[in-house]
């Protein structure tokens, strides 16, 4: 199959030896769990359950909230011992909404009843059932899933790619899961296409992961409508417009989807869970996470129950042999800073890596020496380091010129510049104040219109109180009037 | 650790200092040859240059208030004083090196506020103002036996512009292997086309630049000399003098690169490249000079903002315009 070049674009070390041999292993059921009720792109979820409630594993604990949102489900049996704030899986430990799961040991799964036949289904209902059970873009991008699963009828669709670039350093995680779980997977694959009604599917995965690639050619030598094509090594292959030009060449328009060209792009985590959903009727309730980095003593790749805490696995992976510089959910080169190991780990969580001072290479900040490092790297054909020289001098509308609502803040700016100047970082804030502008806009606006309207309705009051005295005062000339007139036709009375 | 850094959180390792060091070691075999072919005077014009240029910097680093090992440390104002040196005729008075450090390095960048603001390559600054104020000075050139001359482009025009065909004279001209080693007399590290060209394939193999800047220079130059040797070979030198005497190389490869004053987007450093080998050819072949890349760098570093405004690189997803593509709902099959 021809591949196109896509533009920019970086080598970082791969790293992935540390975890790529190691087979998928289930961490051992921990002592509490702490699930959030927003692990997802949309709406939080609705508490349906209460403090002392027992549940069985796959139990509804929370609704989803409008057409986008996603449920919660239990991840084991248990009681529940809480319902209120938890620290976030997130750099800032701001709190979020949690039910706090106490496991009673028995893992009993809700009665399951999957449908005899998934392809008897029609479409709609697969969508439906992929939204109940709260699956999500396991990739990271934790979008619900069953929303692309419905774009059919909205779109001319003609090809289902399946992501399995895994092109951040460090993460083994989709890697694996296509190793041993290959046959799943494509039948999960098959499953989404058919309720995409596409007939042609591909699957990218880097030419760093062999044996996956060799094991889902295997898995899906007896459907000749599935592709399995080797991707070249370069980050961020696994940007999702990316990956879809370099498998066809087309590019996806700014501010559209990948569905404006034909295509819909799903990872293949998010496909086993699909399966799983459909052909065993099992909710979303745990995932593959790779626990890496070079401070971790014993690398694993872990499947792990949902708000399982993030210490745990650190513990299963016998602990970390020195003091991380950084701990980081997800890879390096988009990953998010955690604040401390108490987190737990929710839907979108593929990797946690525990990075050391070498291999985090903190260097101090130095002037920007307009090598043009940052425009080569560049996949979106930006240029970052105007746009950073822009944001730090708050020209925040020159810096929306040059293309910041077009960044994927991949990192391969900041990865190569050698003066280390934090570009993603730069683009976050300029990104952060014009959404507090327009909050502030948005709020100036609406105090604006109370304004005129109190304007308009004290006008009002003025208008009909001057109406009101215009008529009192016409009363009492009438009557002044009347009593003239009286006083009058007396007096003539009187000389009569 | 700071819970606002934001990702990625790891690096390629390059540095500011490590592109400098990389600069350098490029420049060195060309350096080493200069320096060796034209004796001690060369070797101690070279020193010279360089602490100026790095005593003139720590001088402005500190008026400033700026850190001075800092700065000092990544390379770039000795990286400047080494270009310098080598753009210098080596039997150029210690005074020349000195006054040149301090002009490339305190008109040339640190009145801009430093590396990465100017707007002129510094070392070429300092080259053309020495030139226009010590004009003997800066064009008494010796030969490989030490015998006084012109350089090769110097004699060619001084001969054309008495009248003289290109053809009575040819046999005193250097050959072509004796200009491509460096046997030739010229500014202390331009003359060995070999070692240069080597240098710069370095640089673009370590991706410290990119093809663009010194293919279109050095296509645009030959292109212009290709053609206007064939319209009158009397007068106009052929491709291989322009390729081999002078600057050429030396300025395609490492001065007209000079990652600071270049535009950023590759189509505005091929335009970049070809407005530096269009002003070099007509200006070693109608100005008052014999050599002009100095000029030409300048006078396209003085272009180059307004190249980078006009040539940006197309935007993922967005036609040259910045609108969104558009495609109509029949295009999209595959």
């Amino acid at each position: 199959m021809k591949l196109f070049r896509i533009r920019g674009g970086v080598h970082p070390h791969d790293c992935k030896t540390l975890s790529a041999d190691k087979a998928i292993e289930d961490l051992p059921m921990p002592s509490l769990l702490h699930i959030p009720l927003q692990q997802h792109i949309g709406a939080a979820a609705k508490p349906a359950v209460k403090r002392g409630d027992h549940v069985l594993k796959g139990q509804l604990l929370a609704n989803s909230q409008g057409m986008i949102s996603a449920p919660i489900h239990a991840p084991t049996s248990g009681r529940v011992v809480g319902v209120g704030h938890y620290p976030a899986h997130h750099a800032s430990g701001l709190s979020v909404h949690t039910i706090t799961l106490q496991p009673d040991g028995k893992d009993e799964w809700i009665e399951l009843s999957p449908p005899a036949d998934p392809f008897a289904l029609d479409p709609a209902e697969i969508a439906t059932r992929v939204a109940a059970a709260g699956i999500v873009g396991m990739g990271g991008a934790t979008f619900p899933s069953a929303v692309k699963l419905n774009l059919r009828n909205r779109y001319k669709l003609h090809t289902l790619v399946i992501n399995g670039a895994e092109c951040e350093p460090y993460l083994t995680c989709d890697d694996r899961i296509m190793r041993e779980y290959s046959a799943n997977v494509i039948d999960g694959i098959r499953i989404m296409a058919y309720a995409l009604g596409v007939e042609n599917i591909i699957i990218g995965i880097e030419n760093n992961k062999p044996q996956a690639q060799a094991a889902m050619r295997e898995a899906a030598t007896t459907f000749p409508n599935i592709q399995v094509v080797g991707l070249p090594m370069r980050y961020p292959m696994g940007s999702e417009k990316h990956l879809v030009q370099t498998l066809t060449g087309l590019e996806t328009p700014a501010r559209g989807l990948t569905a404006d060209i034909g295509i819909v792009v799903h990872n293949p985590a998010t496909a086993l869970a699909v399966r799983d959903a459909l052909r065993e009727g099992k909710p979303l309730v745990s995932r593959v996470v790779t626990v890496s980095g070079g401070a971790v003593r014993q690398p694993r790749n872990l499947r792990v129950l949902l708000g399982t805490k993030v210490q745990d696995v650190i513990d299963h992976c016998e602990g970390f042999n020195v003091e991380p510089a950084r701990l980081i959910s997800g890879g390096p080169m988009m990953g998010n800073l955690l604040p401390d190991t108490r987190v737990p780990l929710v839907k979108g969580c593929n990797g946690i890596l525990a990075l050391t001072a070498k291999e985090v290479s903190e260097n101090q900040e130095s002037p920007c020496i307009r090598c043009a490092s940052c425009v080569q790297a560049c996949p979106c054909g930006l240029l970052p380091l105007e746009m950073a020289a822009n944001a730090r001098a708050g020209n925040l509308d020159a810096v929306t010129k040059l293309g910041l609502m077009d960044c994927i803040a991949c990192g391969s700016c900041s990865y190569v510049c050698p003066a280390h100047i934090p570009l993603v970082q730069y683009f976050n804030y300029a990104k952060g104040e014009l959404a507090s502008r327009q909050r502030a806009k948005h709020k100036q606006d609406e105090t604006k219109r109370l304004i005129e309207r109190r304007n308009e309705r004290m006008a009002a009051q003025e208008r009909a109180k001057k109406e009101m005295m215009e008529r009192r005062k016409r009363e009492a000339a009438a009557k002044k009037a009347a009593a003239a007139a009286a006083a009058a036709k007396t007096a003539q009375e009187a000389s009569a | 650790m700071s819970l606002l850094i934001s990702s990625p959180h790891t690096h390629s390792g390059k540095s500011v200092h490590s592109t400098m060091l990389l600069v350098m070691l490029a420049l060195a075999p060309a350096t080493v040859f200069g320096l060796y072919l034209f004796g001690l005077p060369a070797i101690s014009l070279f020193l010279i240059t360089i602490l100026g240029c790095a005593l003139a910097e720590a001088m402005a680093l500190k008026i400033m208030g700026k850190p001075v090992g800092k700065y000092l440390s990544d390379g770039s104002a000795i990286l400047t004083g080494w270009l310098l040196a080598l753009s210098l005729p080596p039997t150029a008075p210690w005074w020349i090196g000195l006054l040149g450090a301090f002009l490339a390095i305190i008109i040339g960048k640190q009145v801009f506020g430093g590396i990465g603001q100017n707007l002129f390559n510094p070392a070429m600054v300092a080259r053309v103002a020495l030139l226009i104020s010590f004009p003997l000075e800066m064009t008494t050139w010796v030969t490989v036996d030490g015998v006084s001359g012109a350089t090769t482009l110097g004699h060619i025009r001084t001969e054309t512009g008495q009248g003289h065909s290109l053809a009575s004279f040819t046999d005193s001209l250097p050959s072509v292997s004796d200009m491509g080693l460096g046997m030739i007399g010229g500014s202390m590290g331009e003359t060995s086309a070999v070692l240069l060209l080597l240098g710069g394939l370095f640089l673009l193999w370590k991706r410290i630049i990119t093809w663009h800047i010194p293919v279109s220079l050095l296509g645009t130059l030959l292109l212009l000399a290709g053609v206007m040797h064939a319209i009158n070979p009397d007068v106009y030198p052929g491709v291989e003098v322009h390729l081999l005497a002078g600057a050429t190389l030396l300025g395609a490869f490492f001065i007209a690169t000079d990652l600071v004053t270049s535009p950023v987007s590759a189509t505005g450093q091929l335009i970049f490249g070809a407005g530096c080998g269009l002003l070099v050819y007509v200006i070693r072949t109608w100005a008052g000079y014999p050599e002009g890349m100095a000029f030409a760098v300048m006078l396209m570093n003085a272009l180059t903002p307004l190249i980078d405004h006009y040539f940006r690189p197309r935007i993922y997803g967005r036609d040259r315009k910045g609108e969104p593509l558009n495609y109509a709902s029949g295009e999209n099959k595959p």
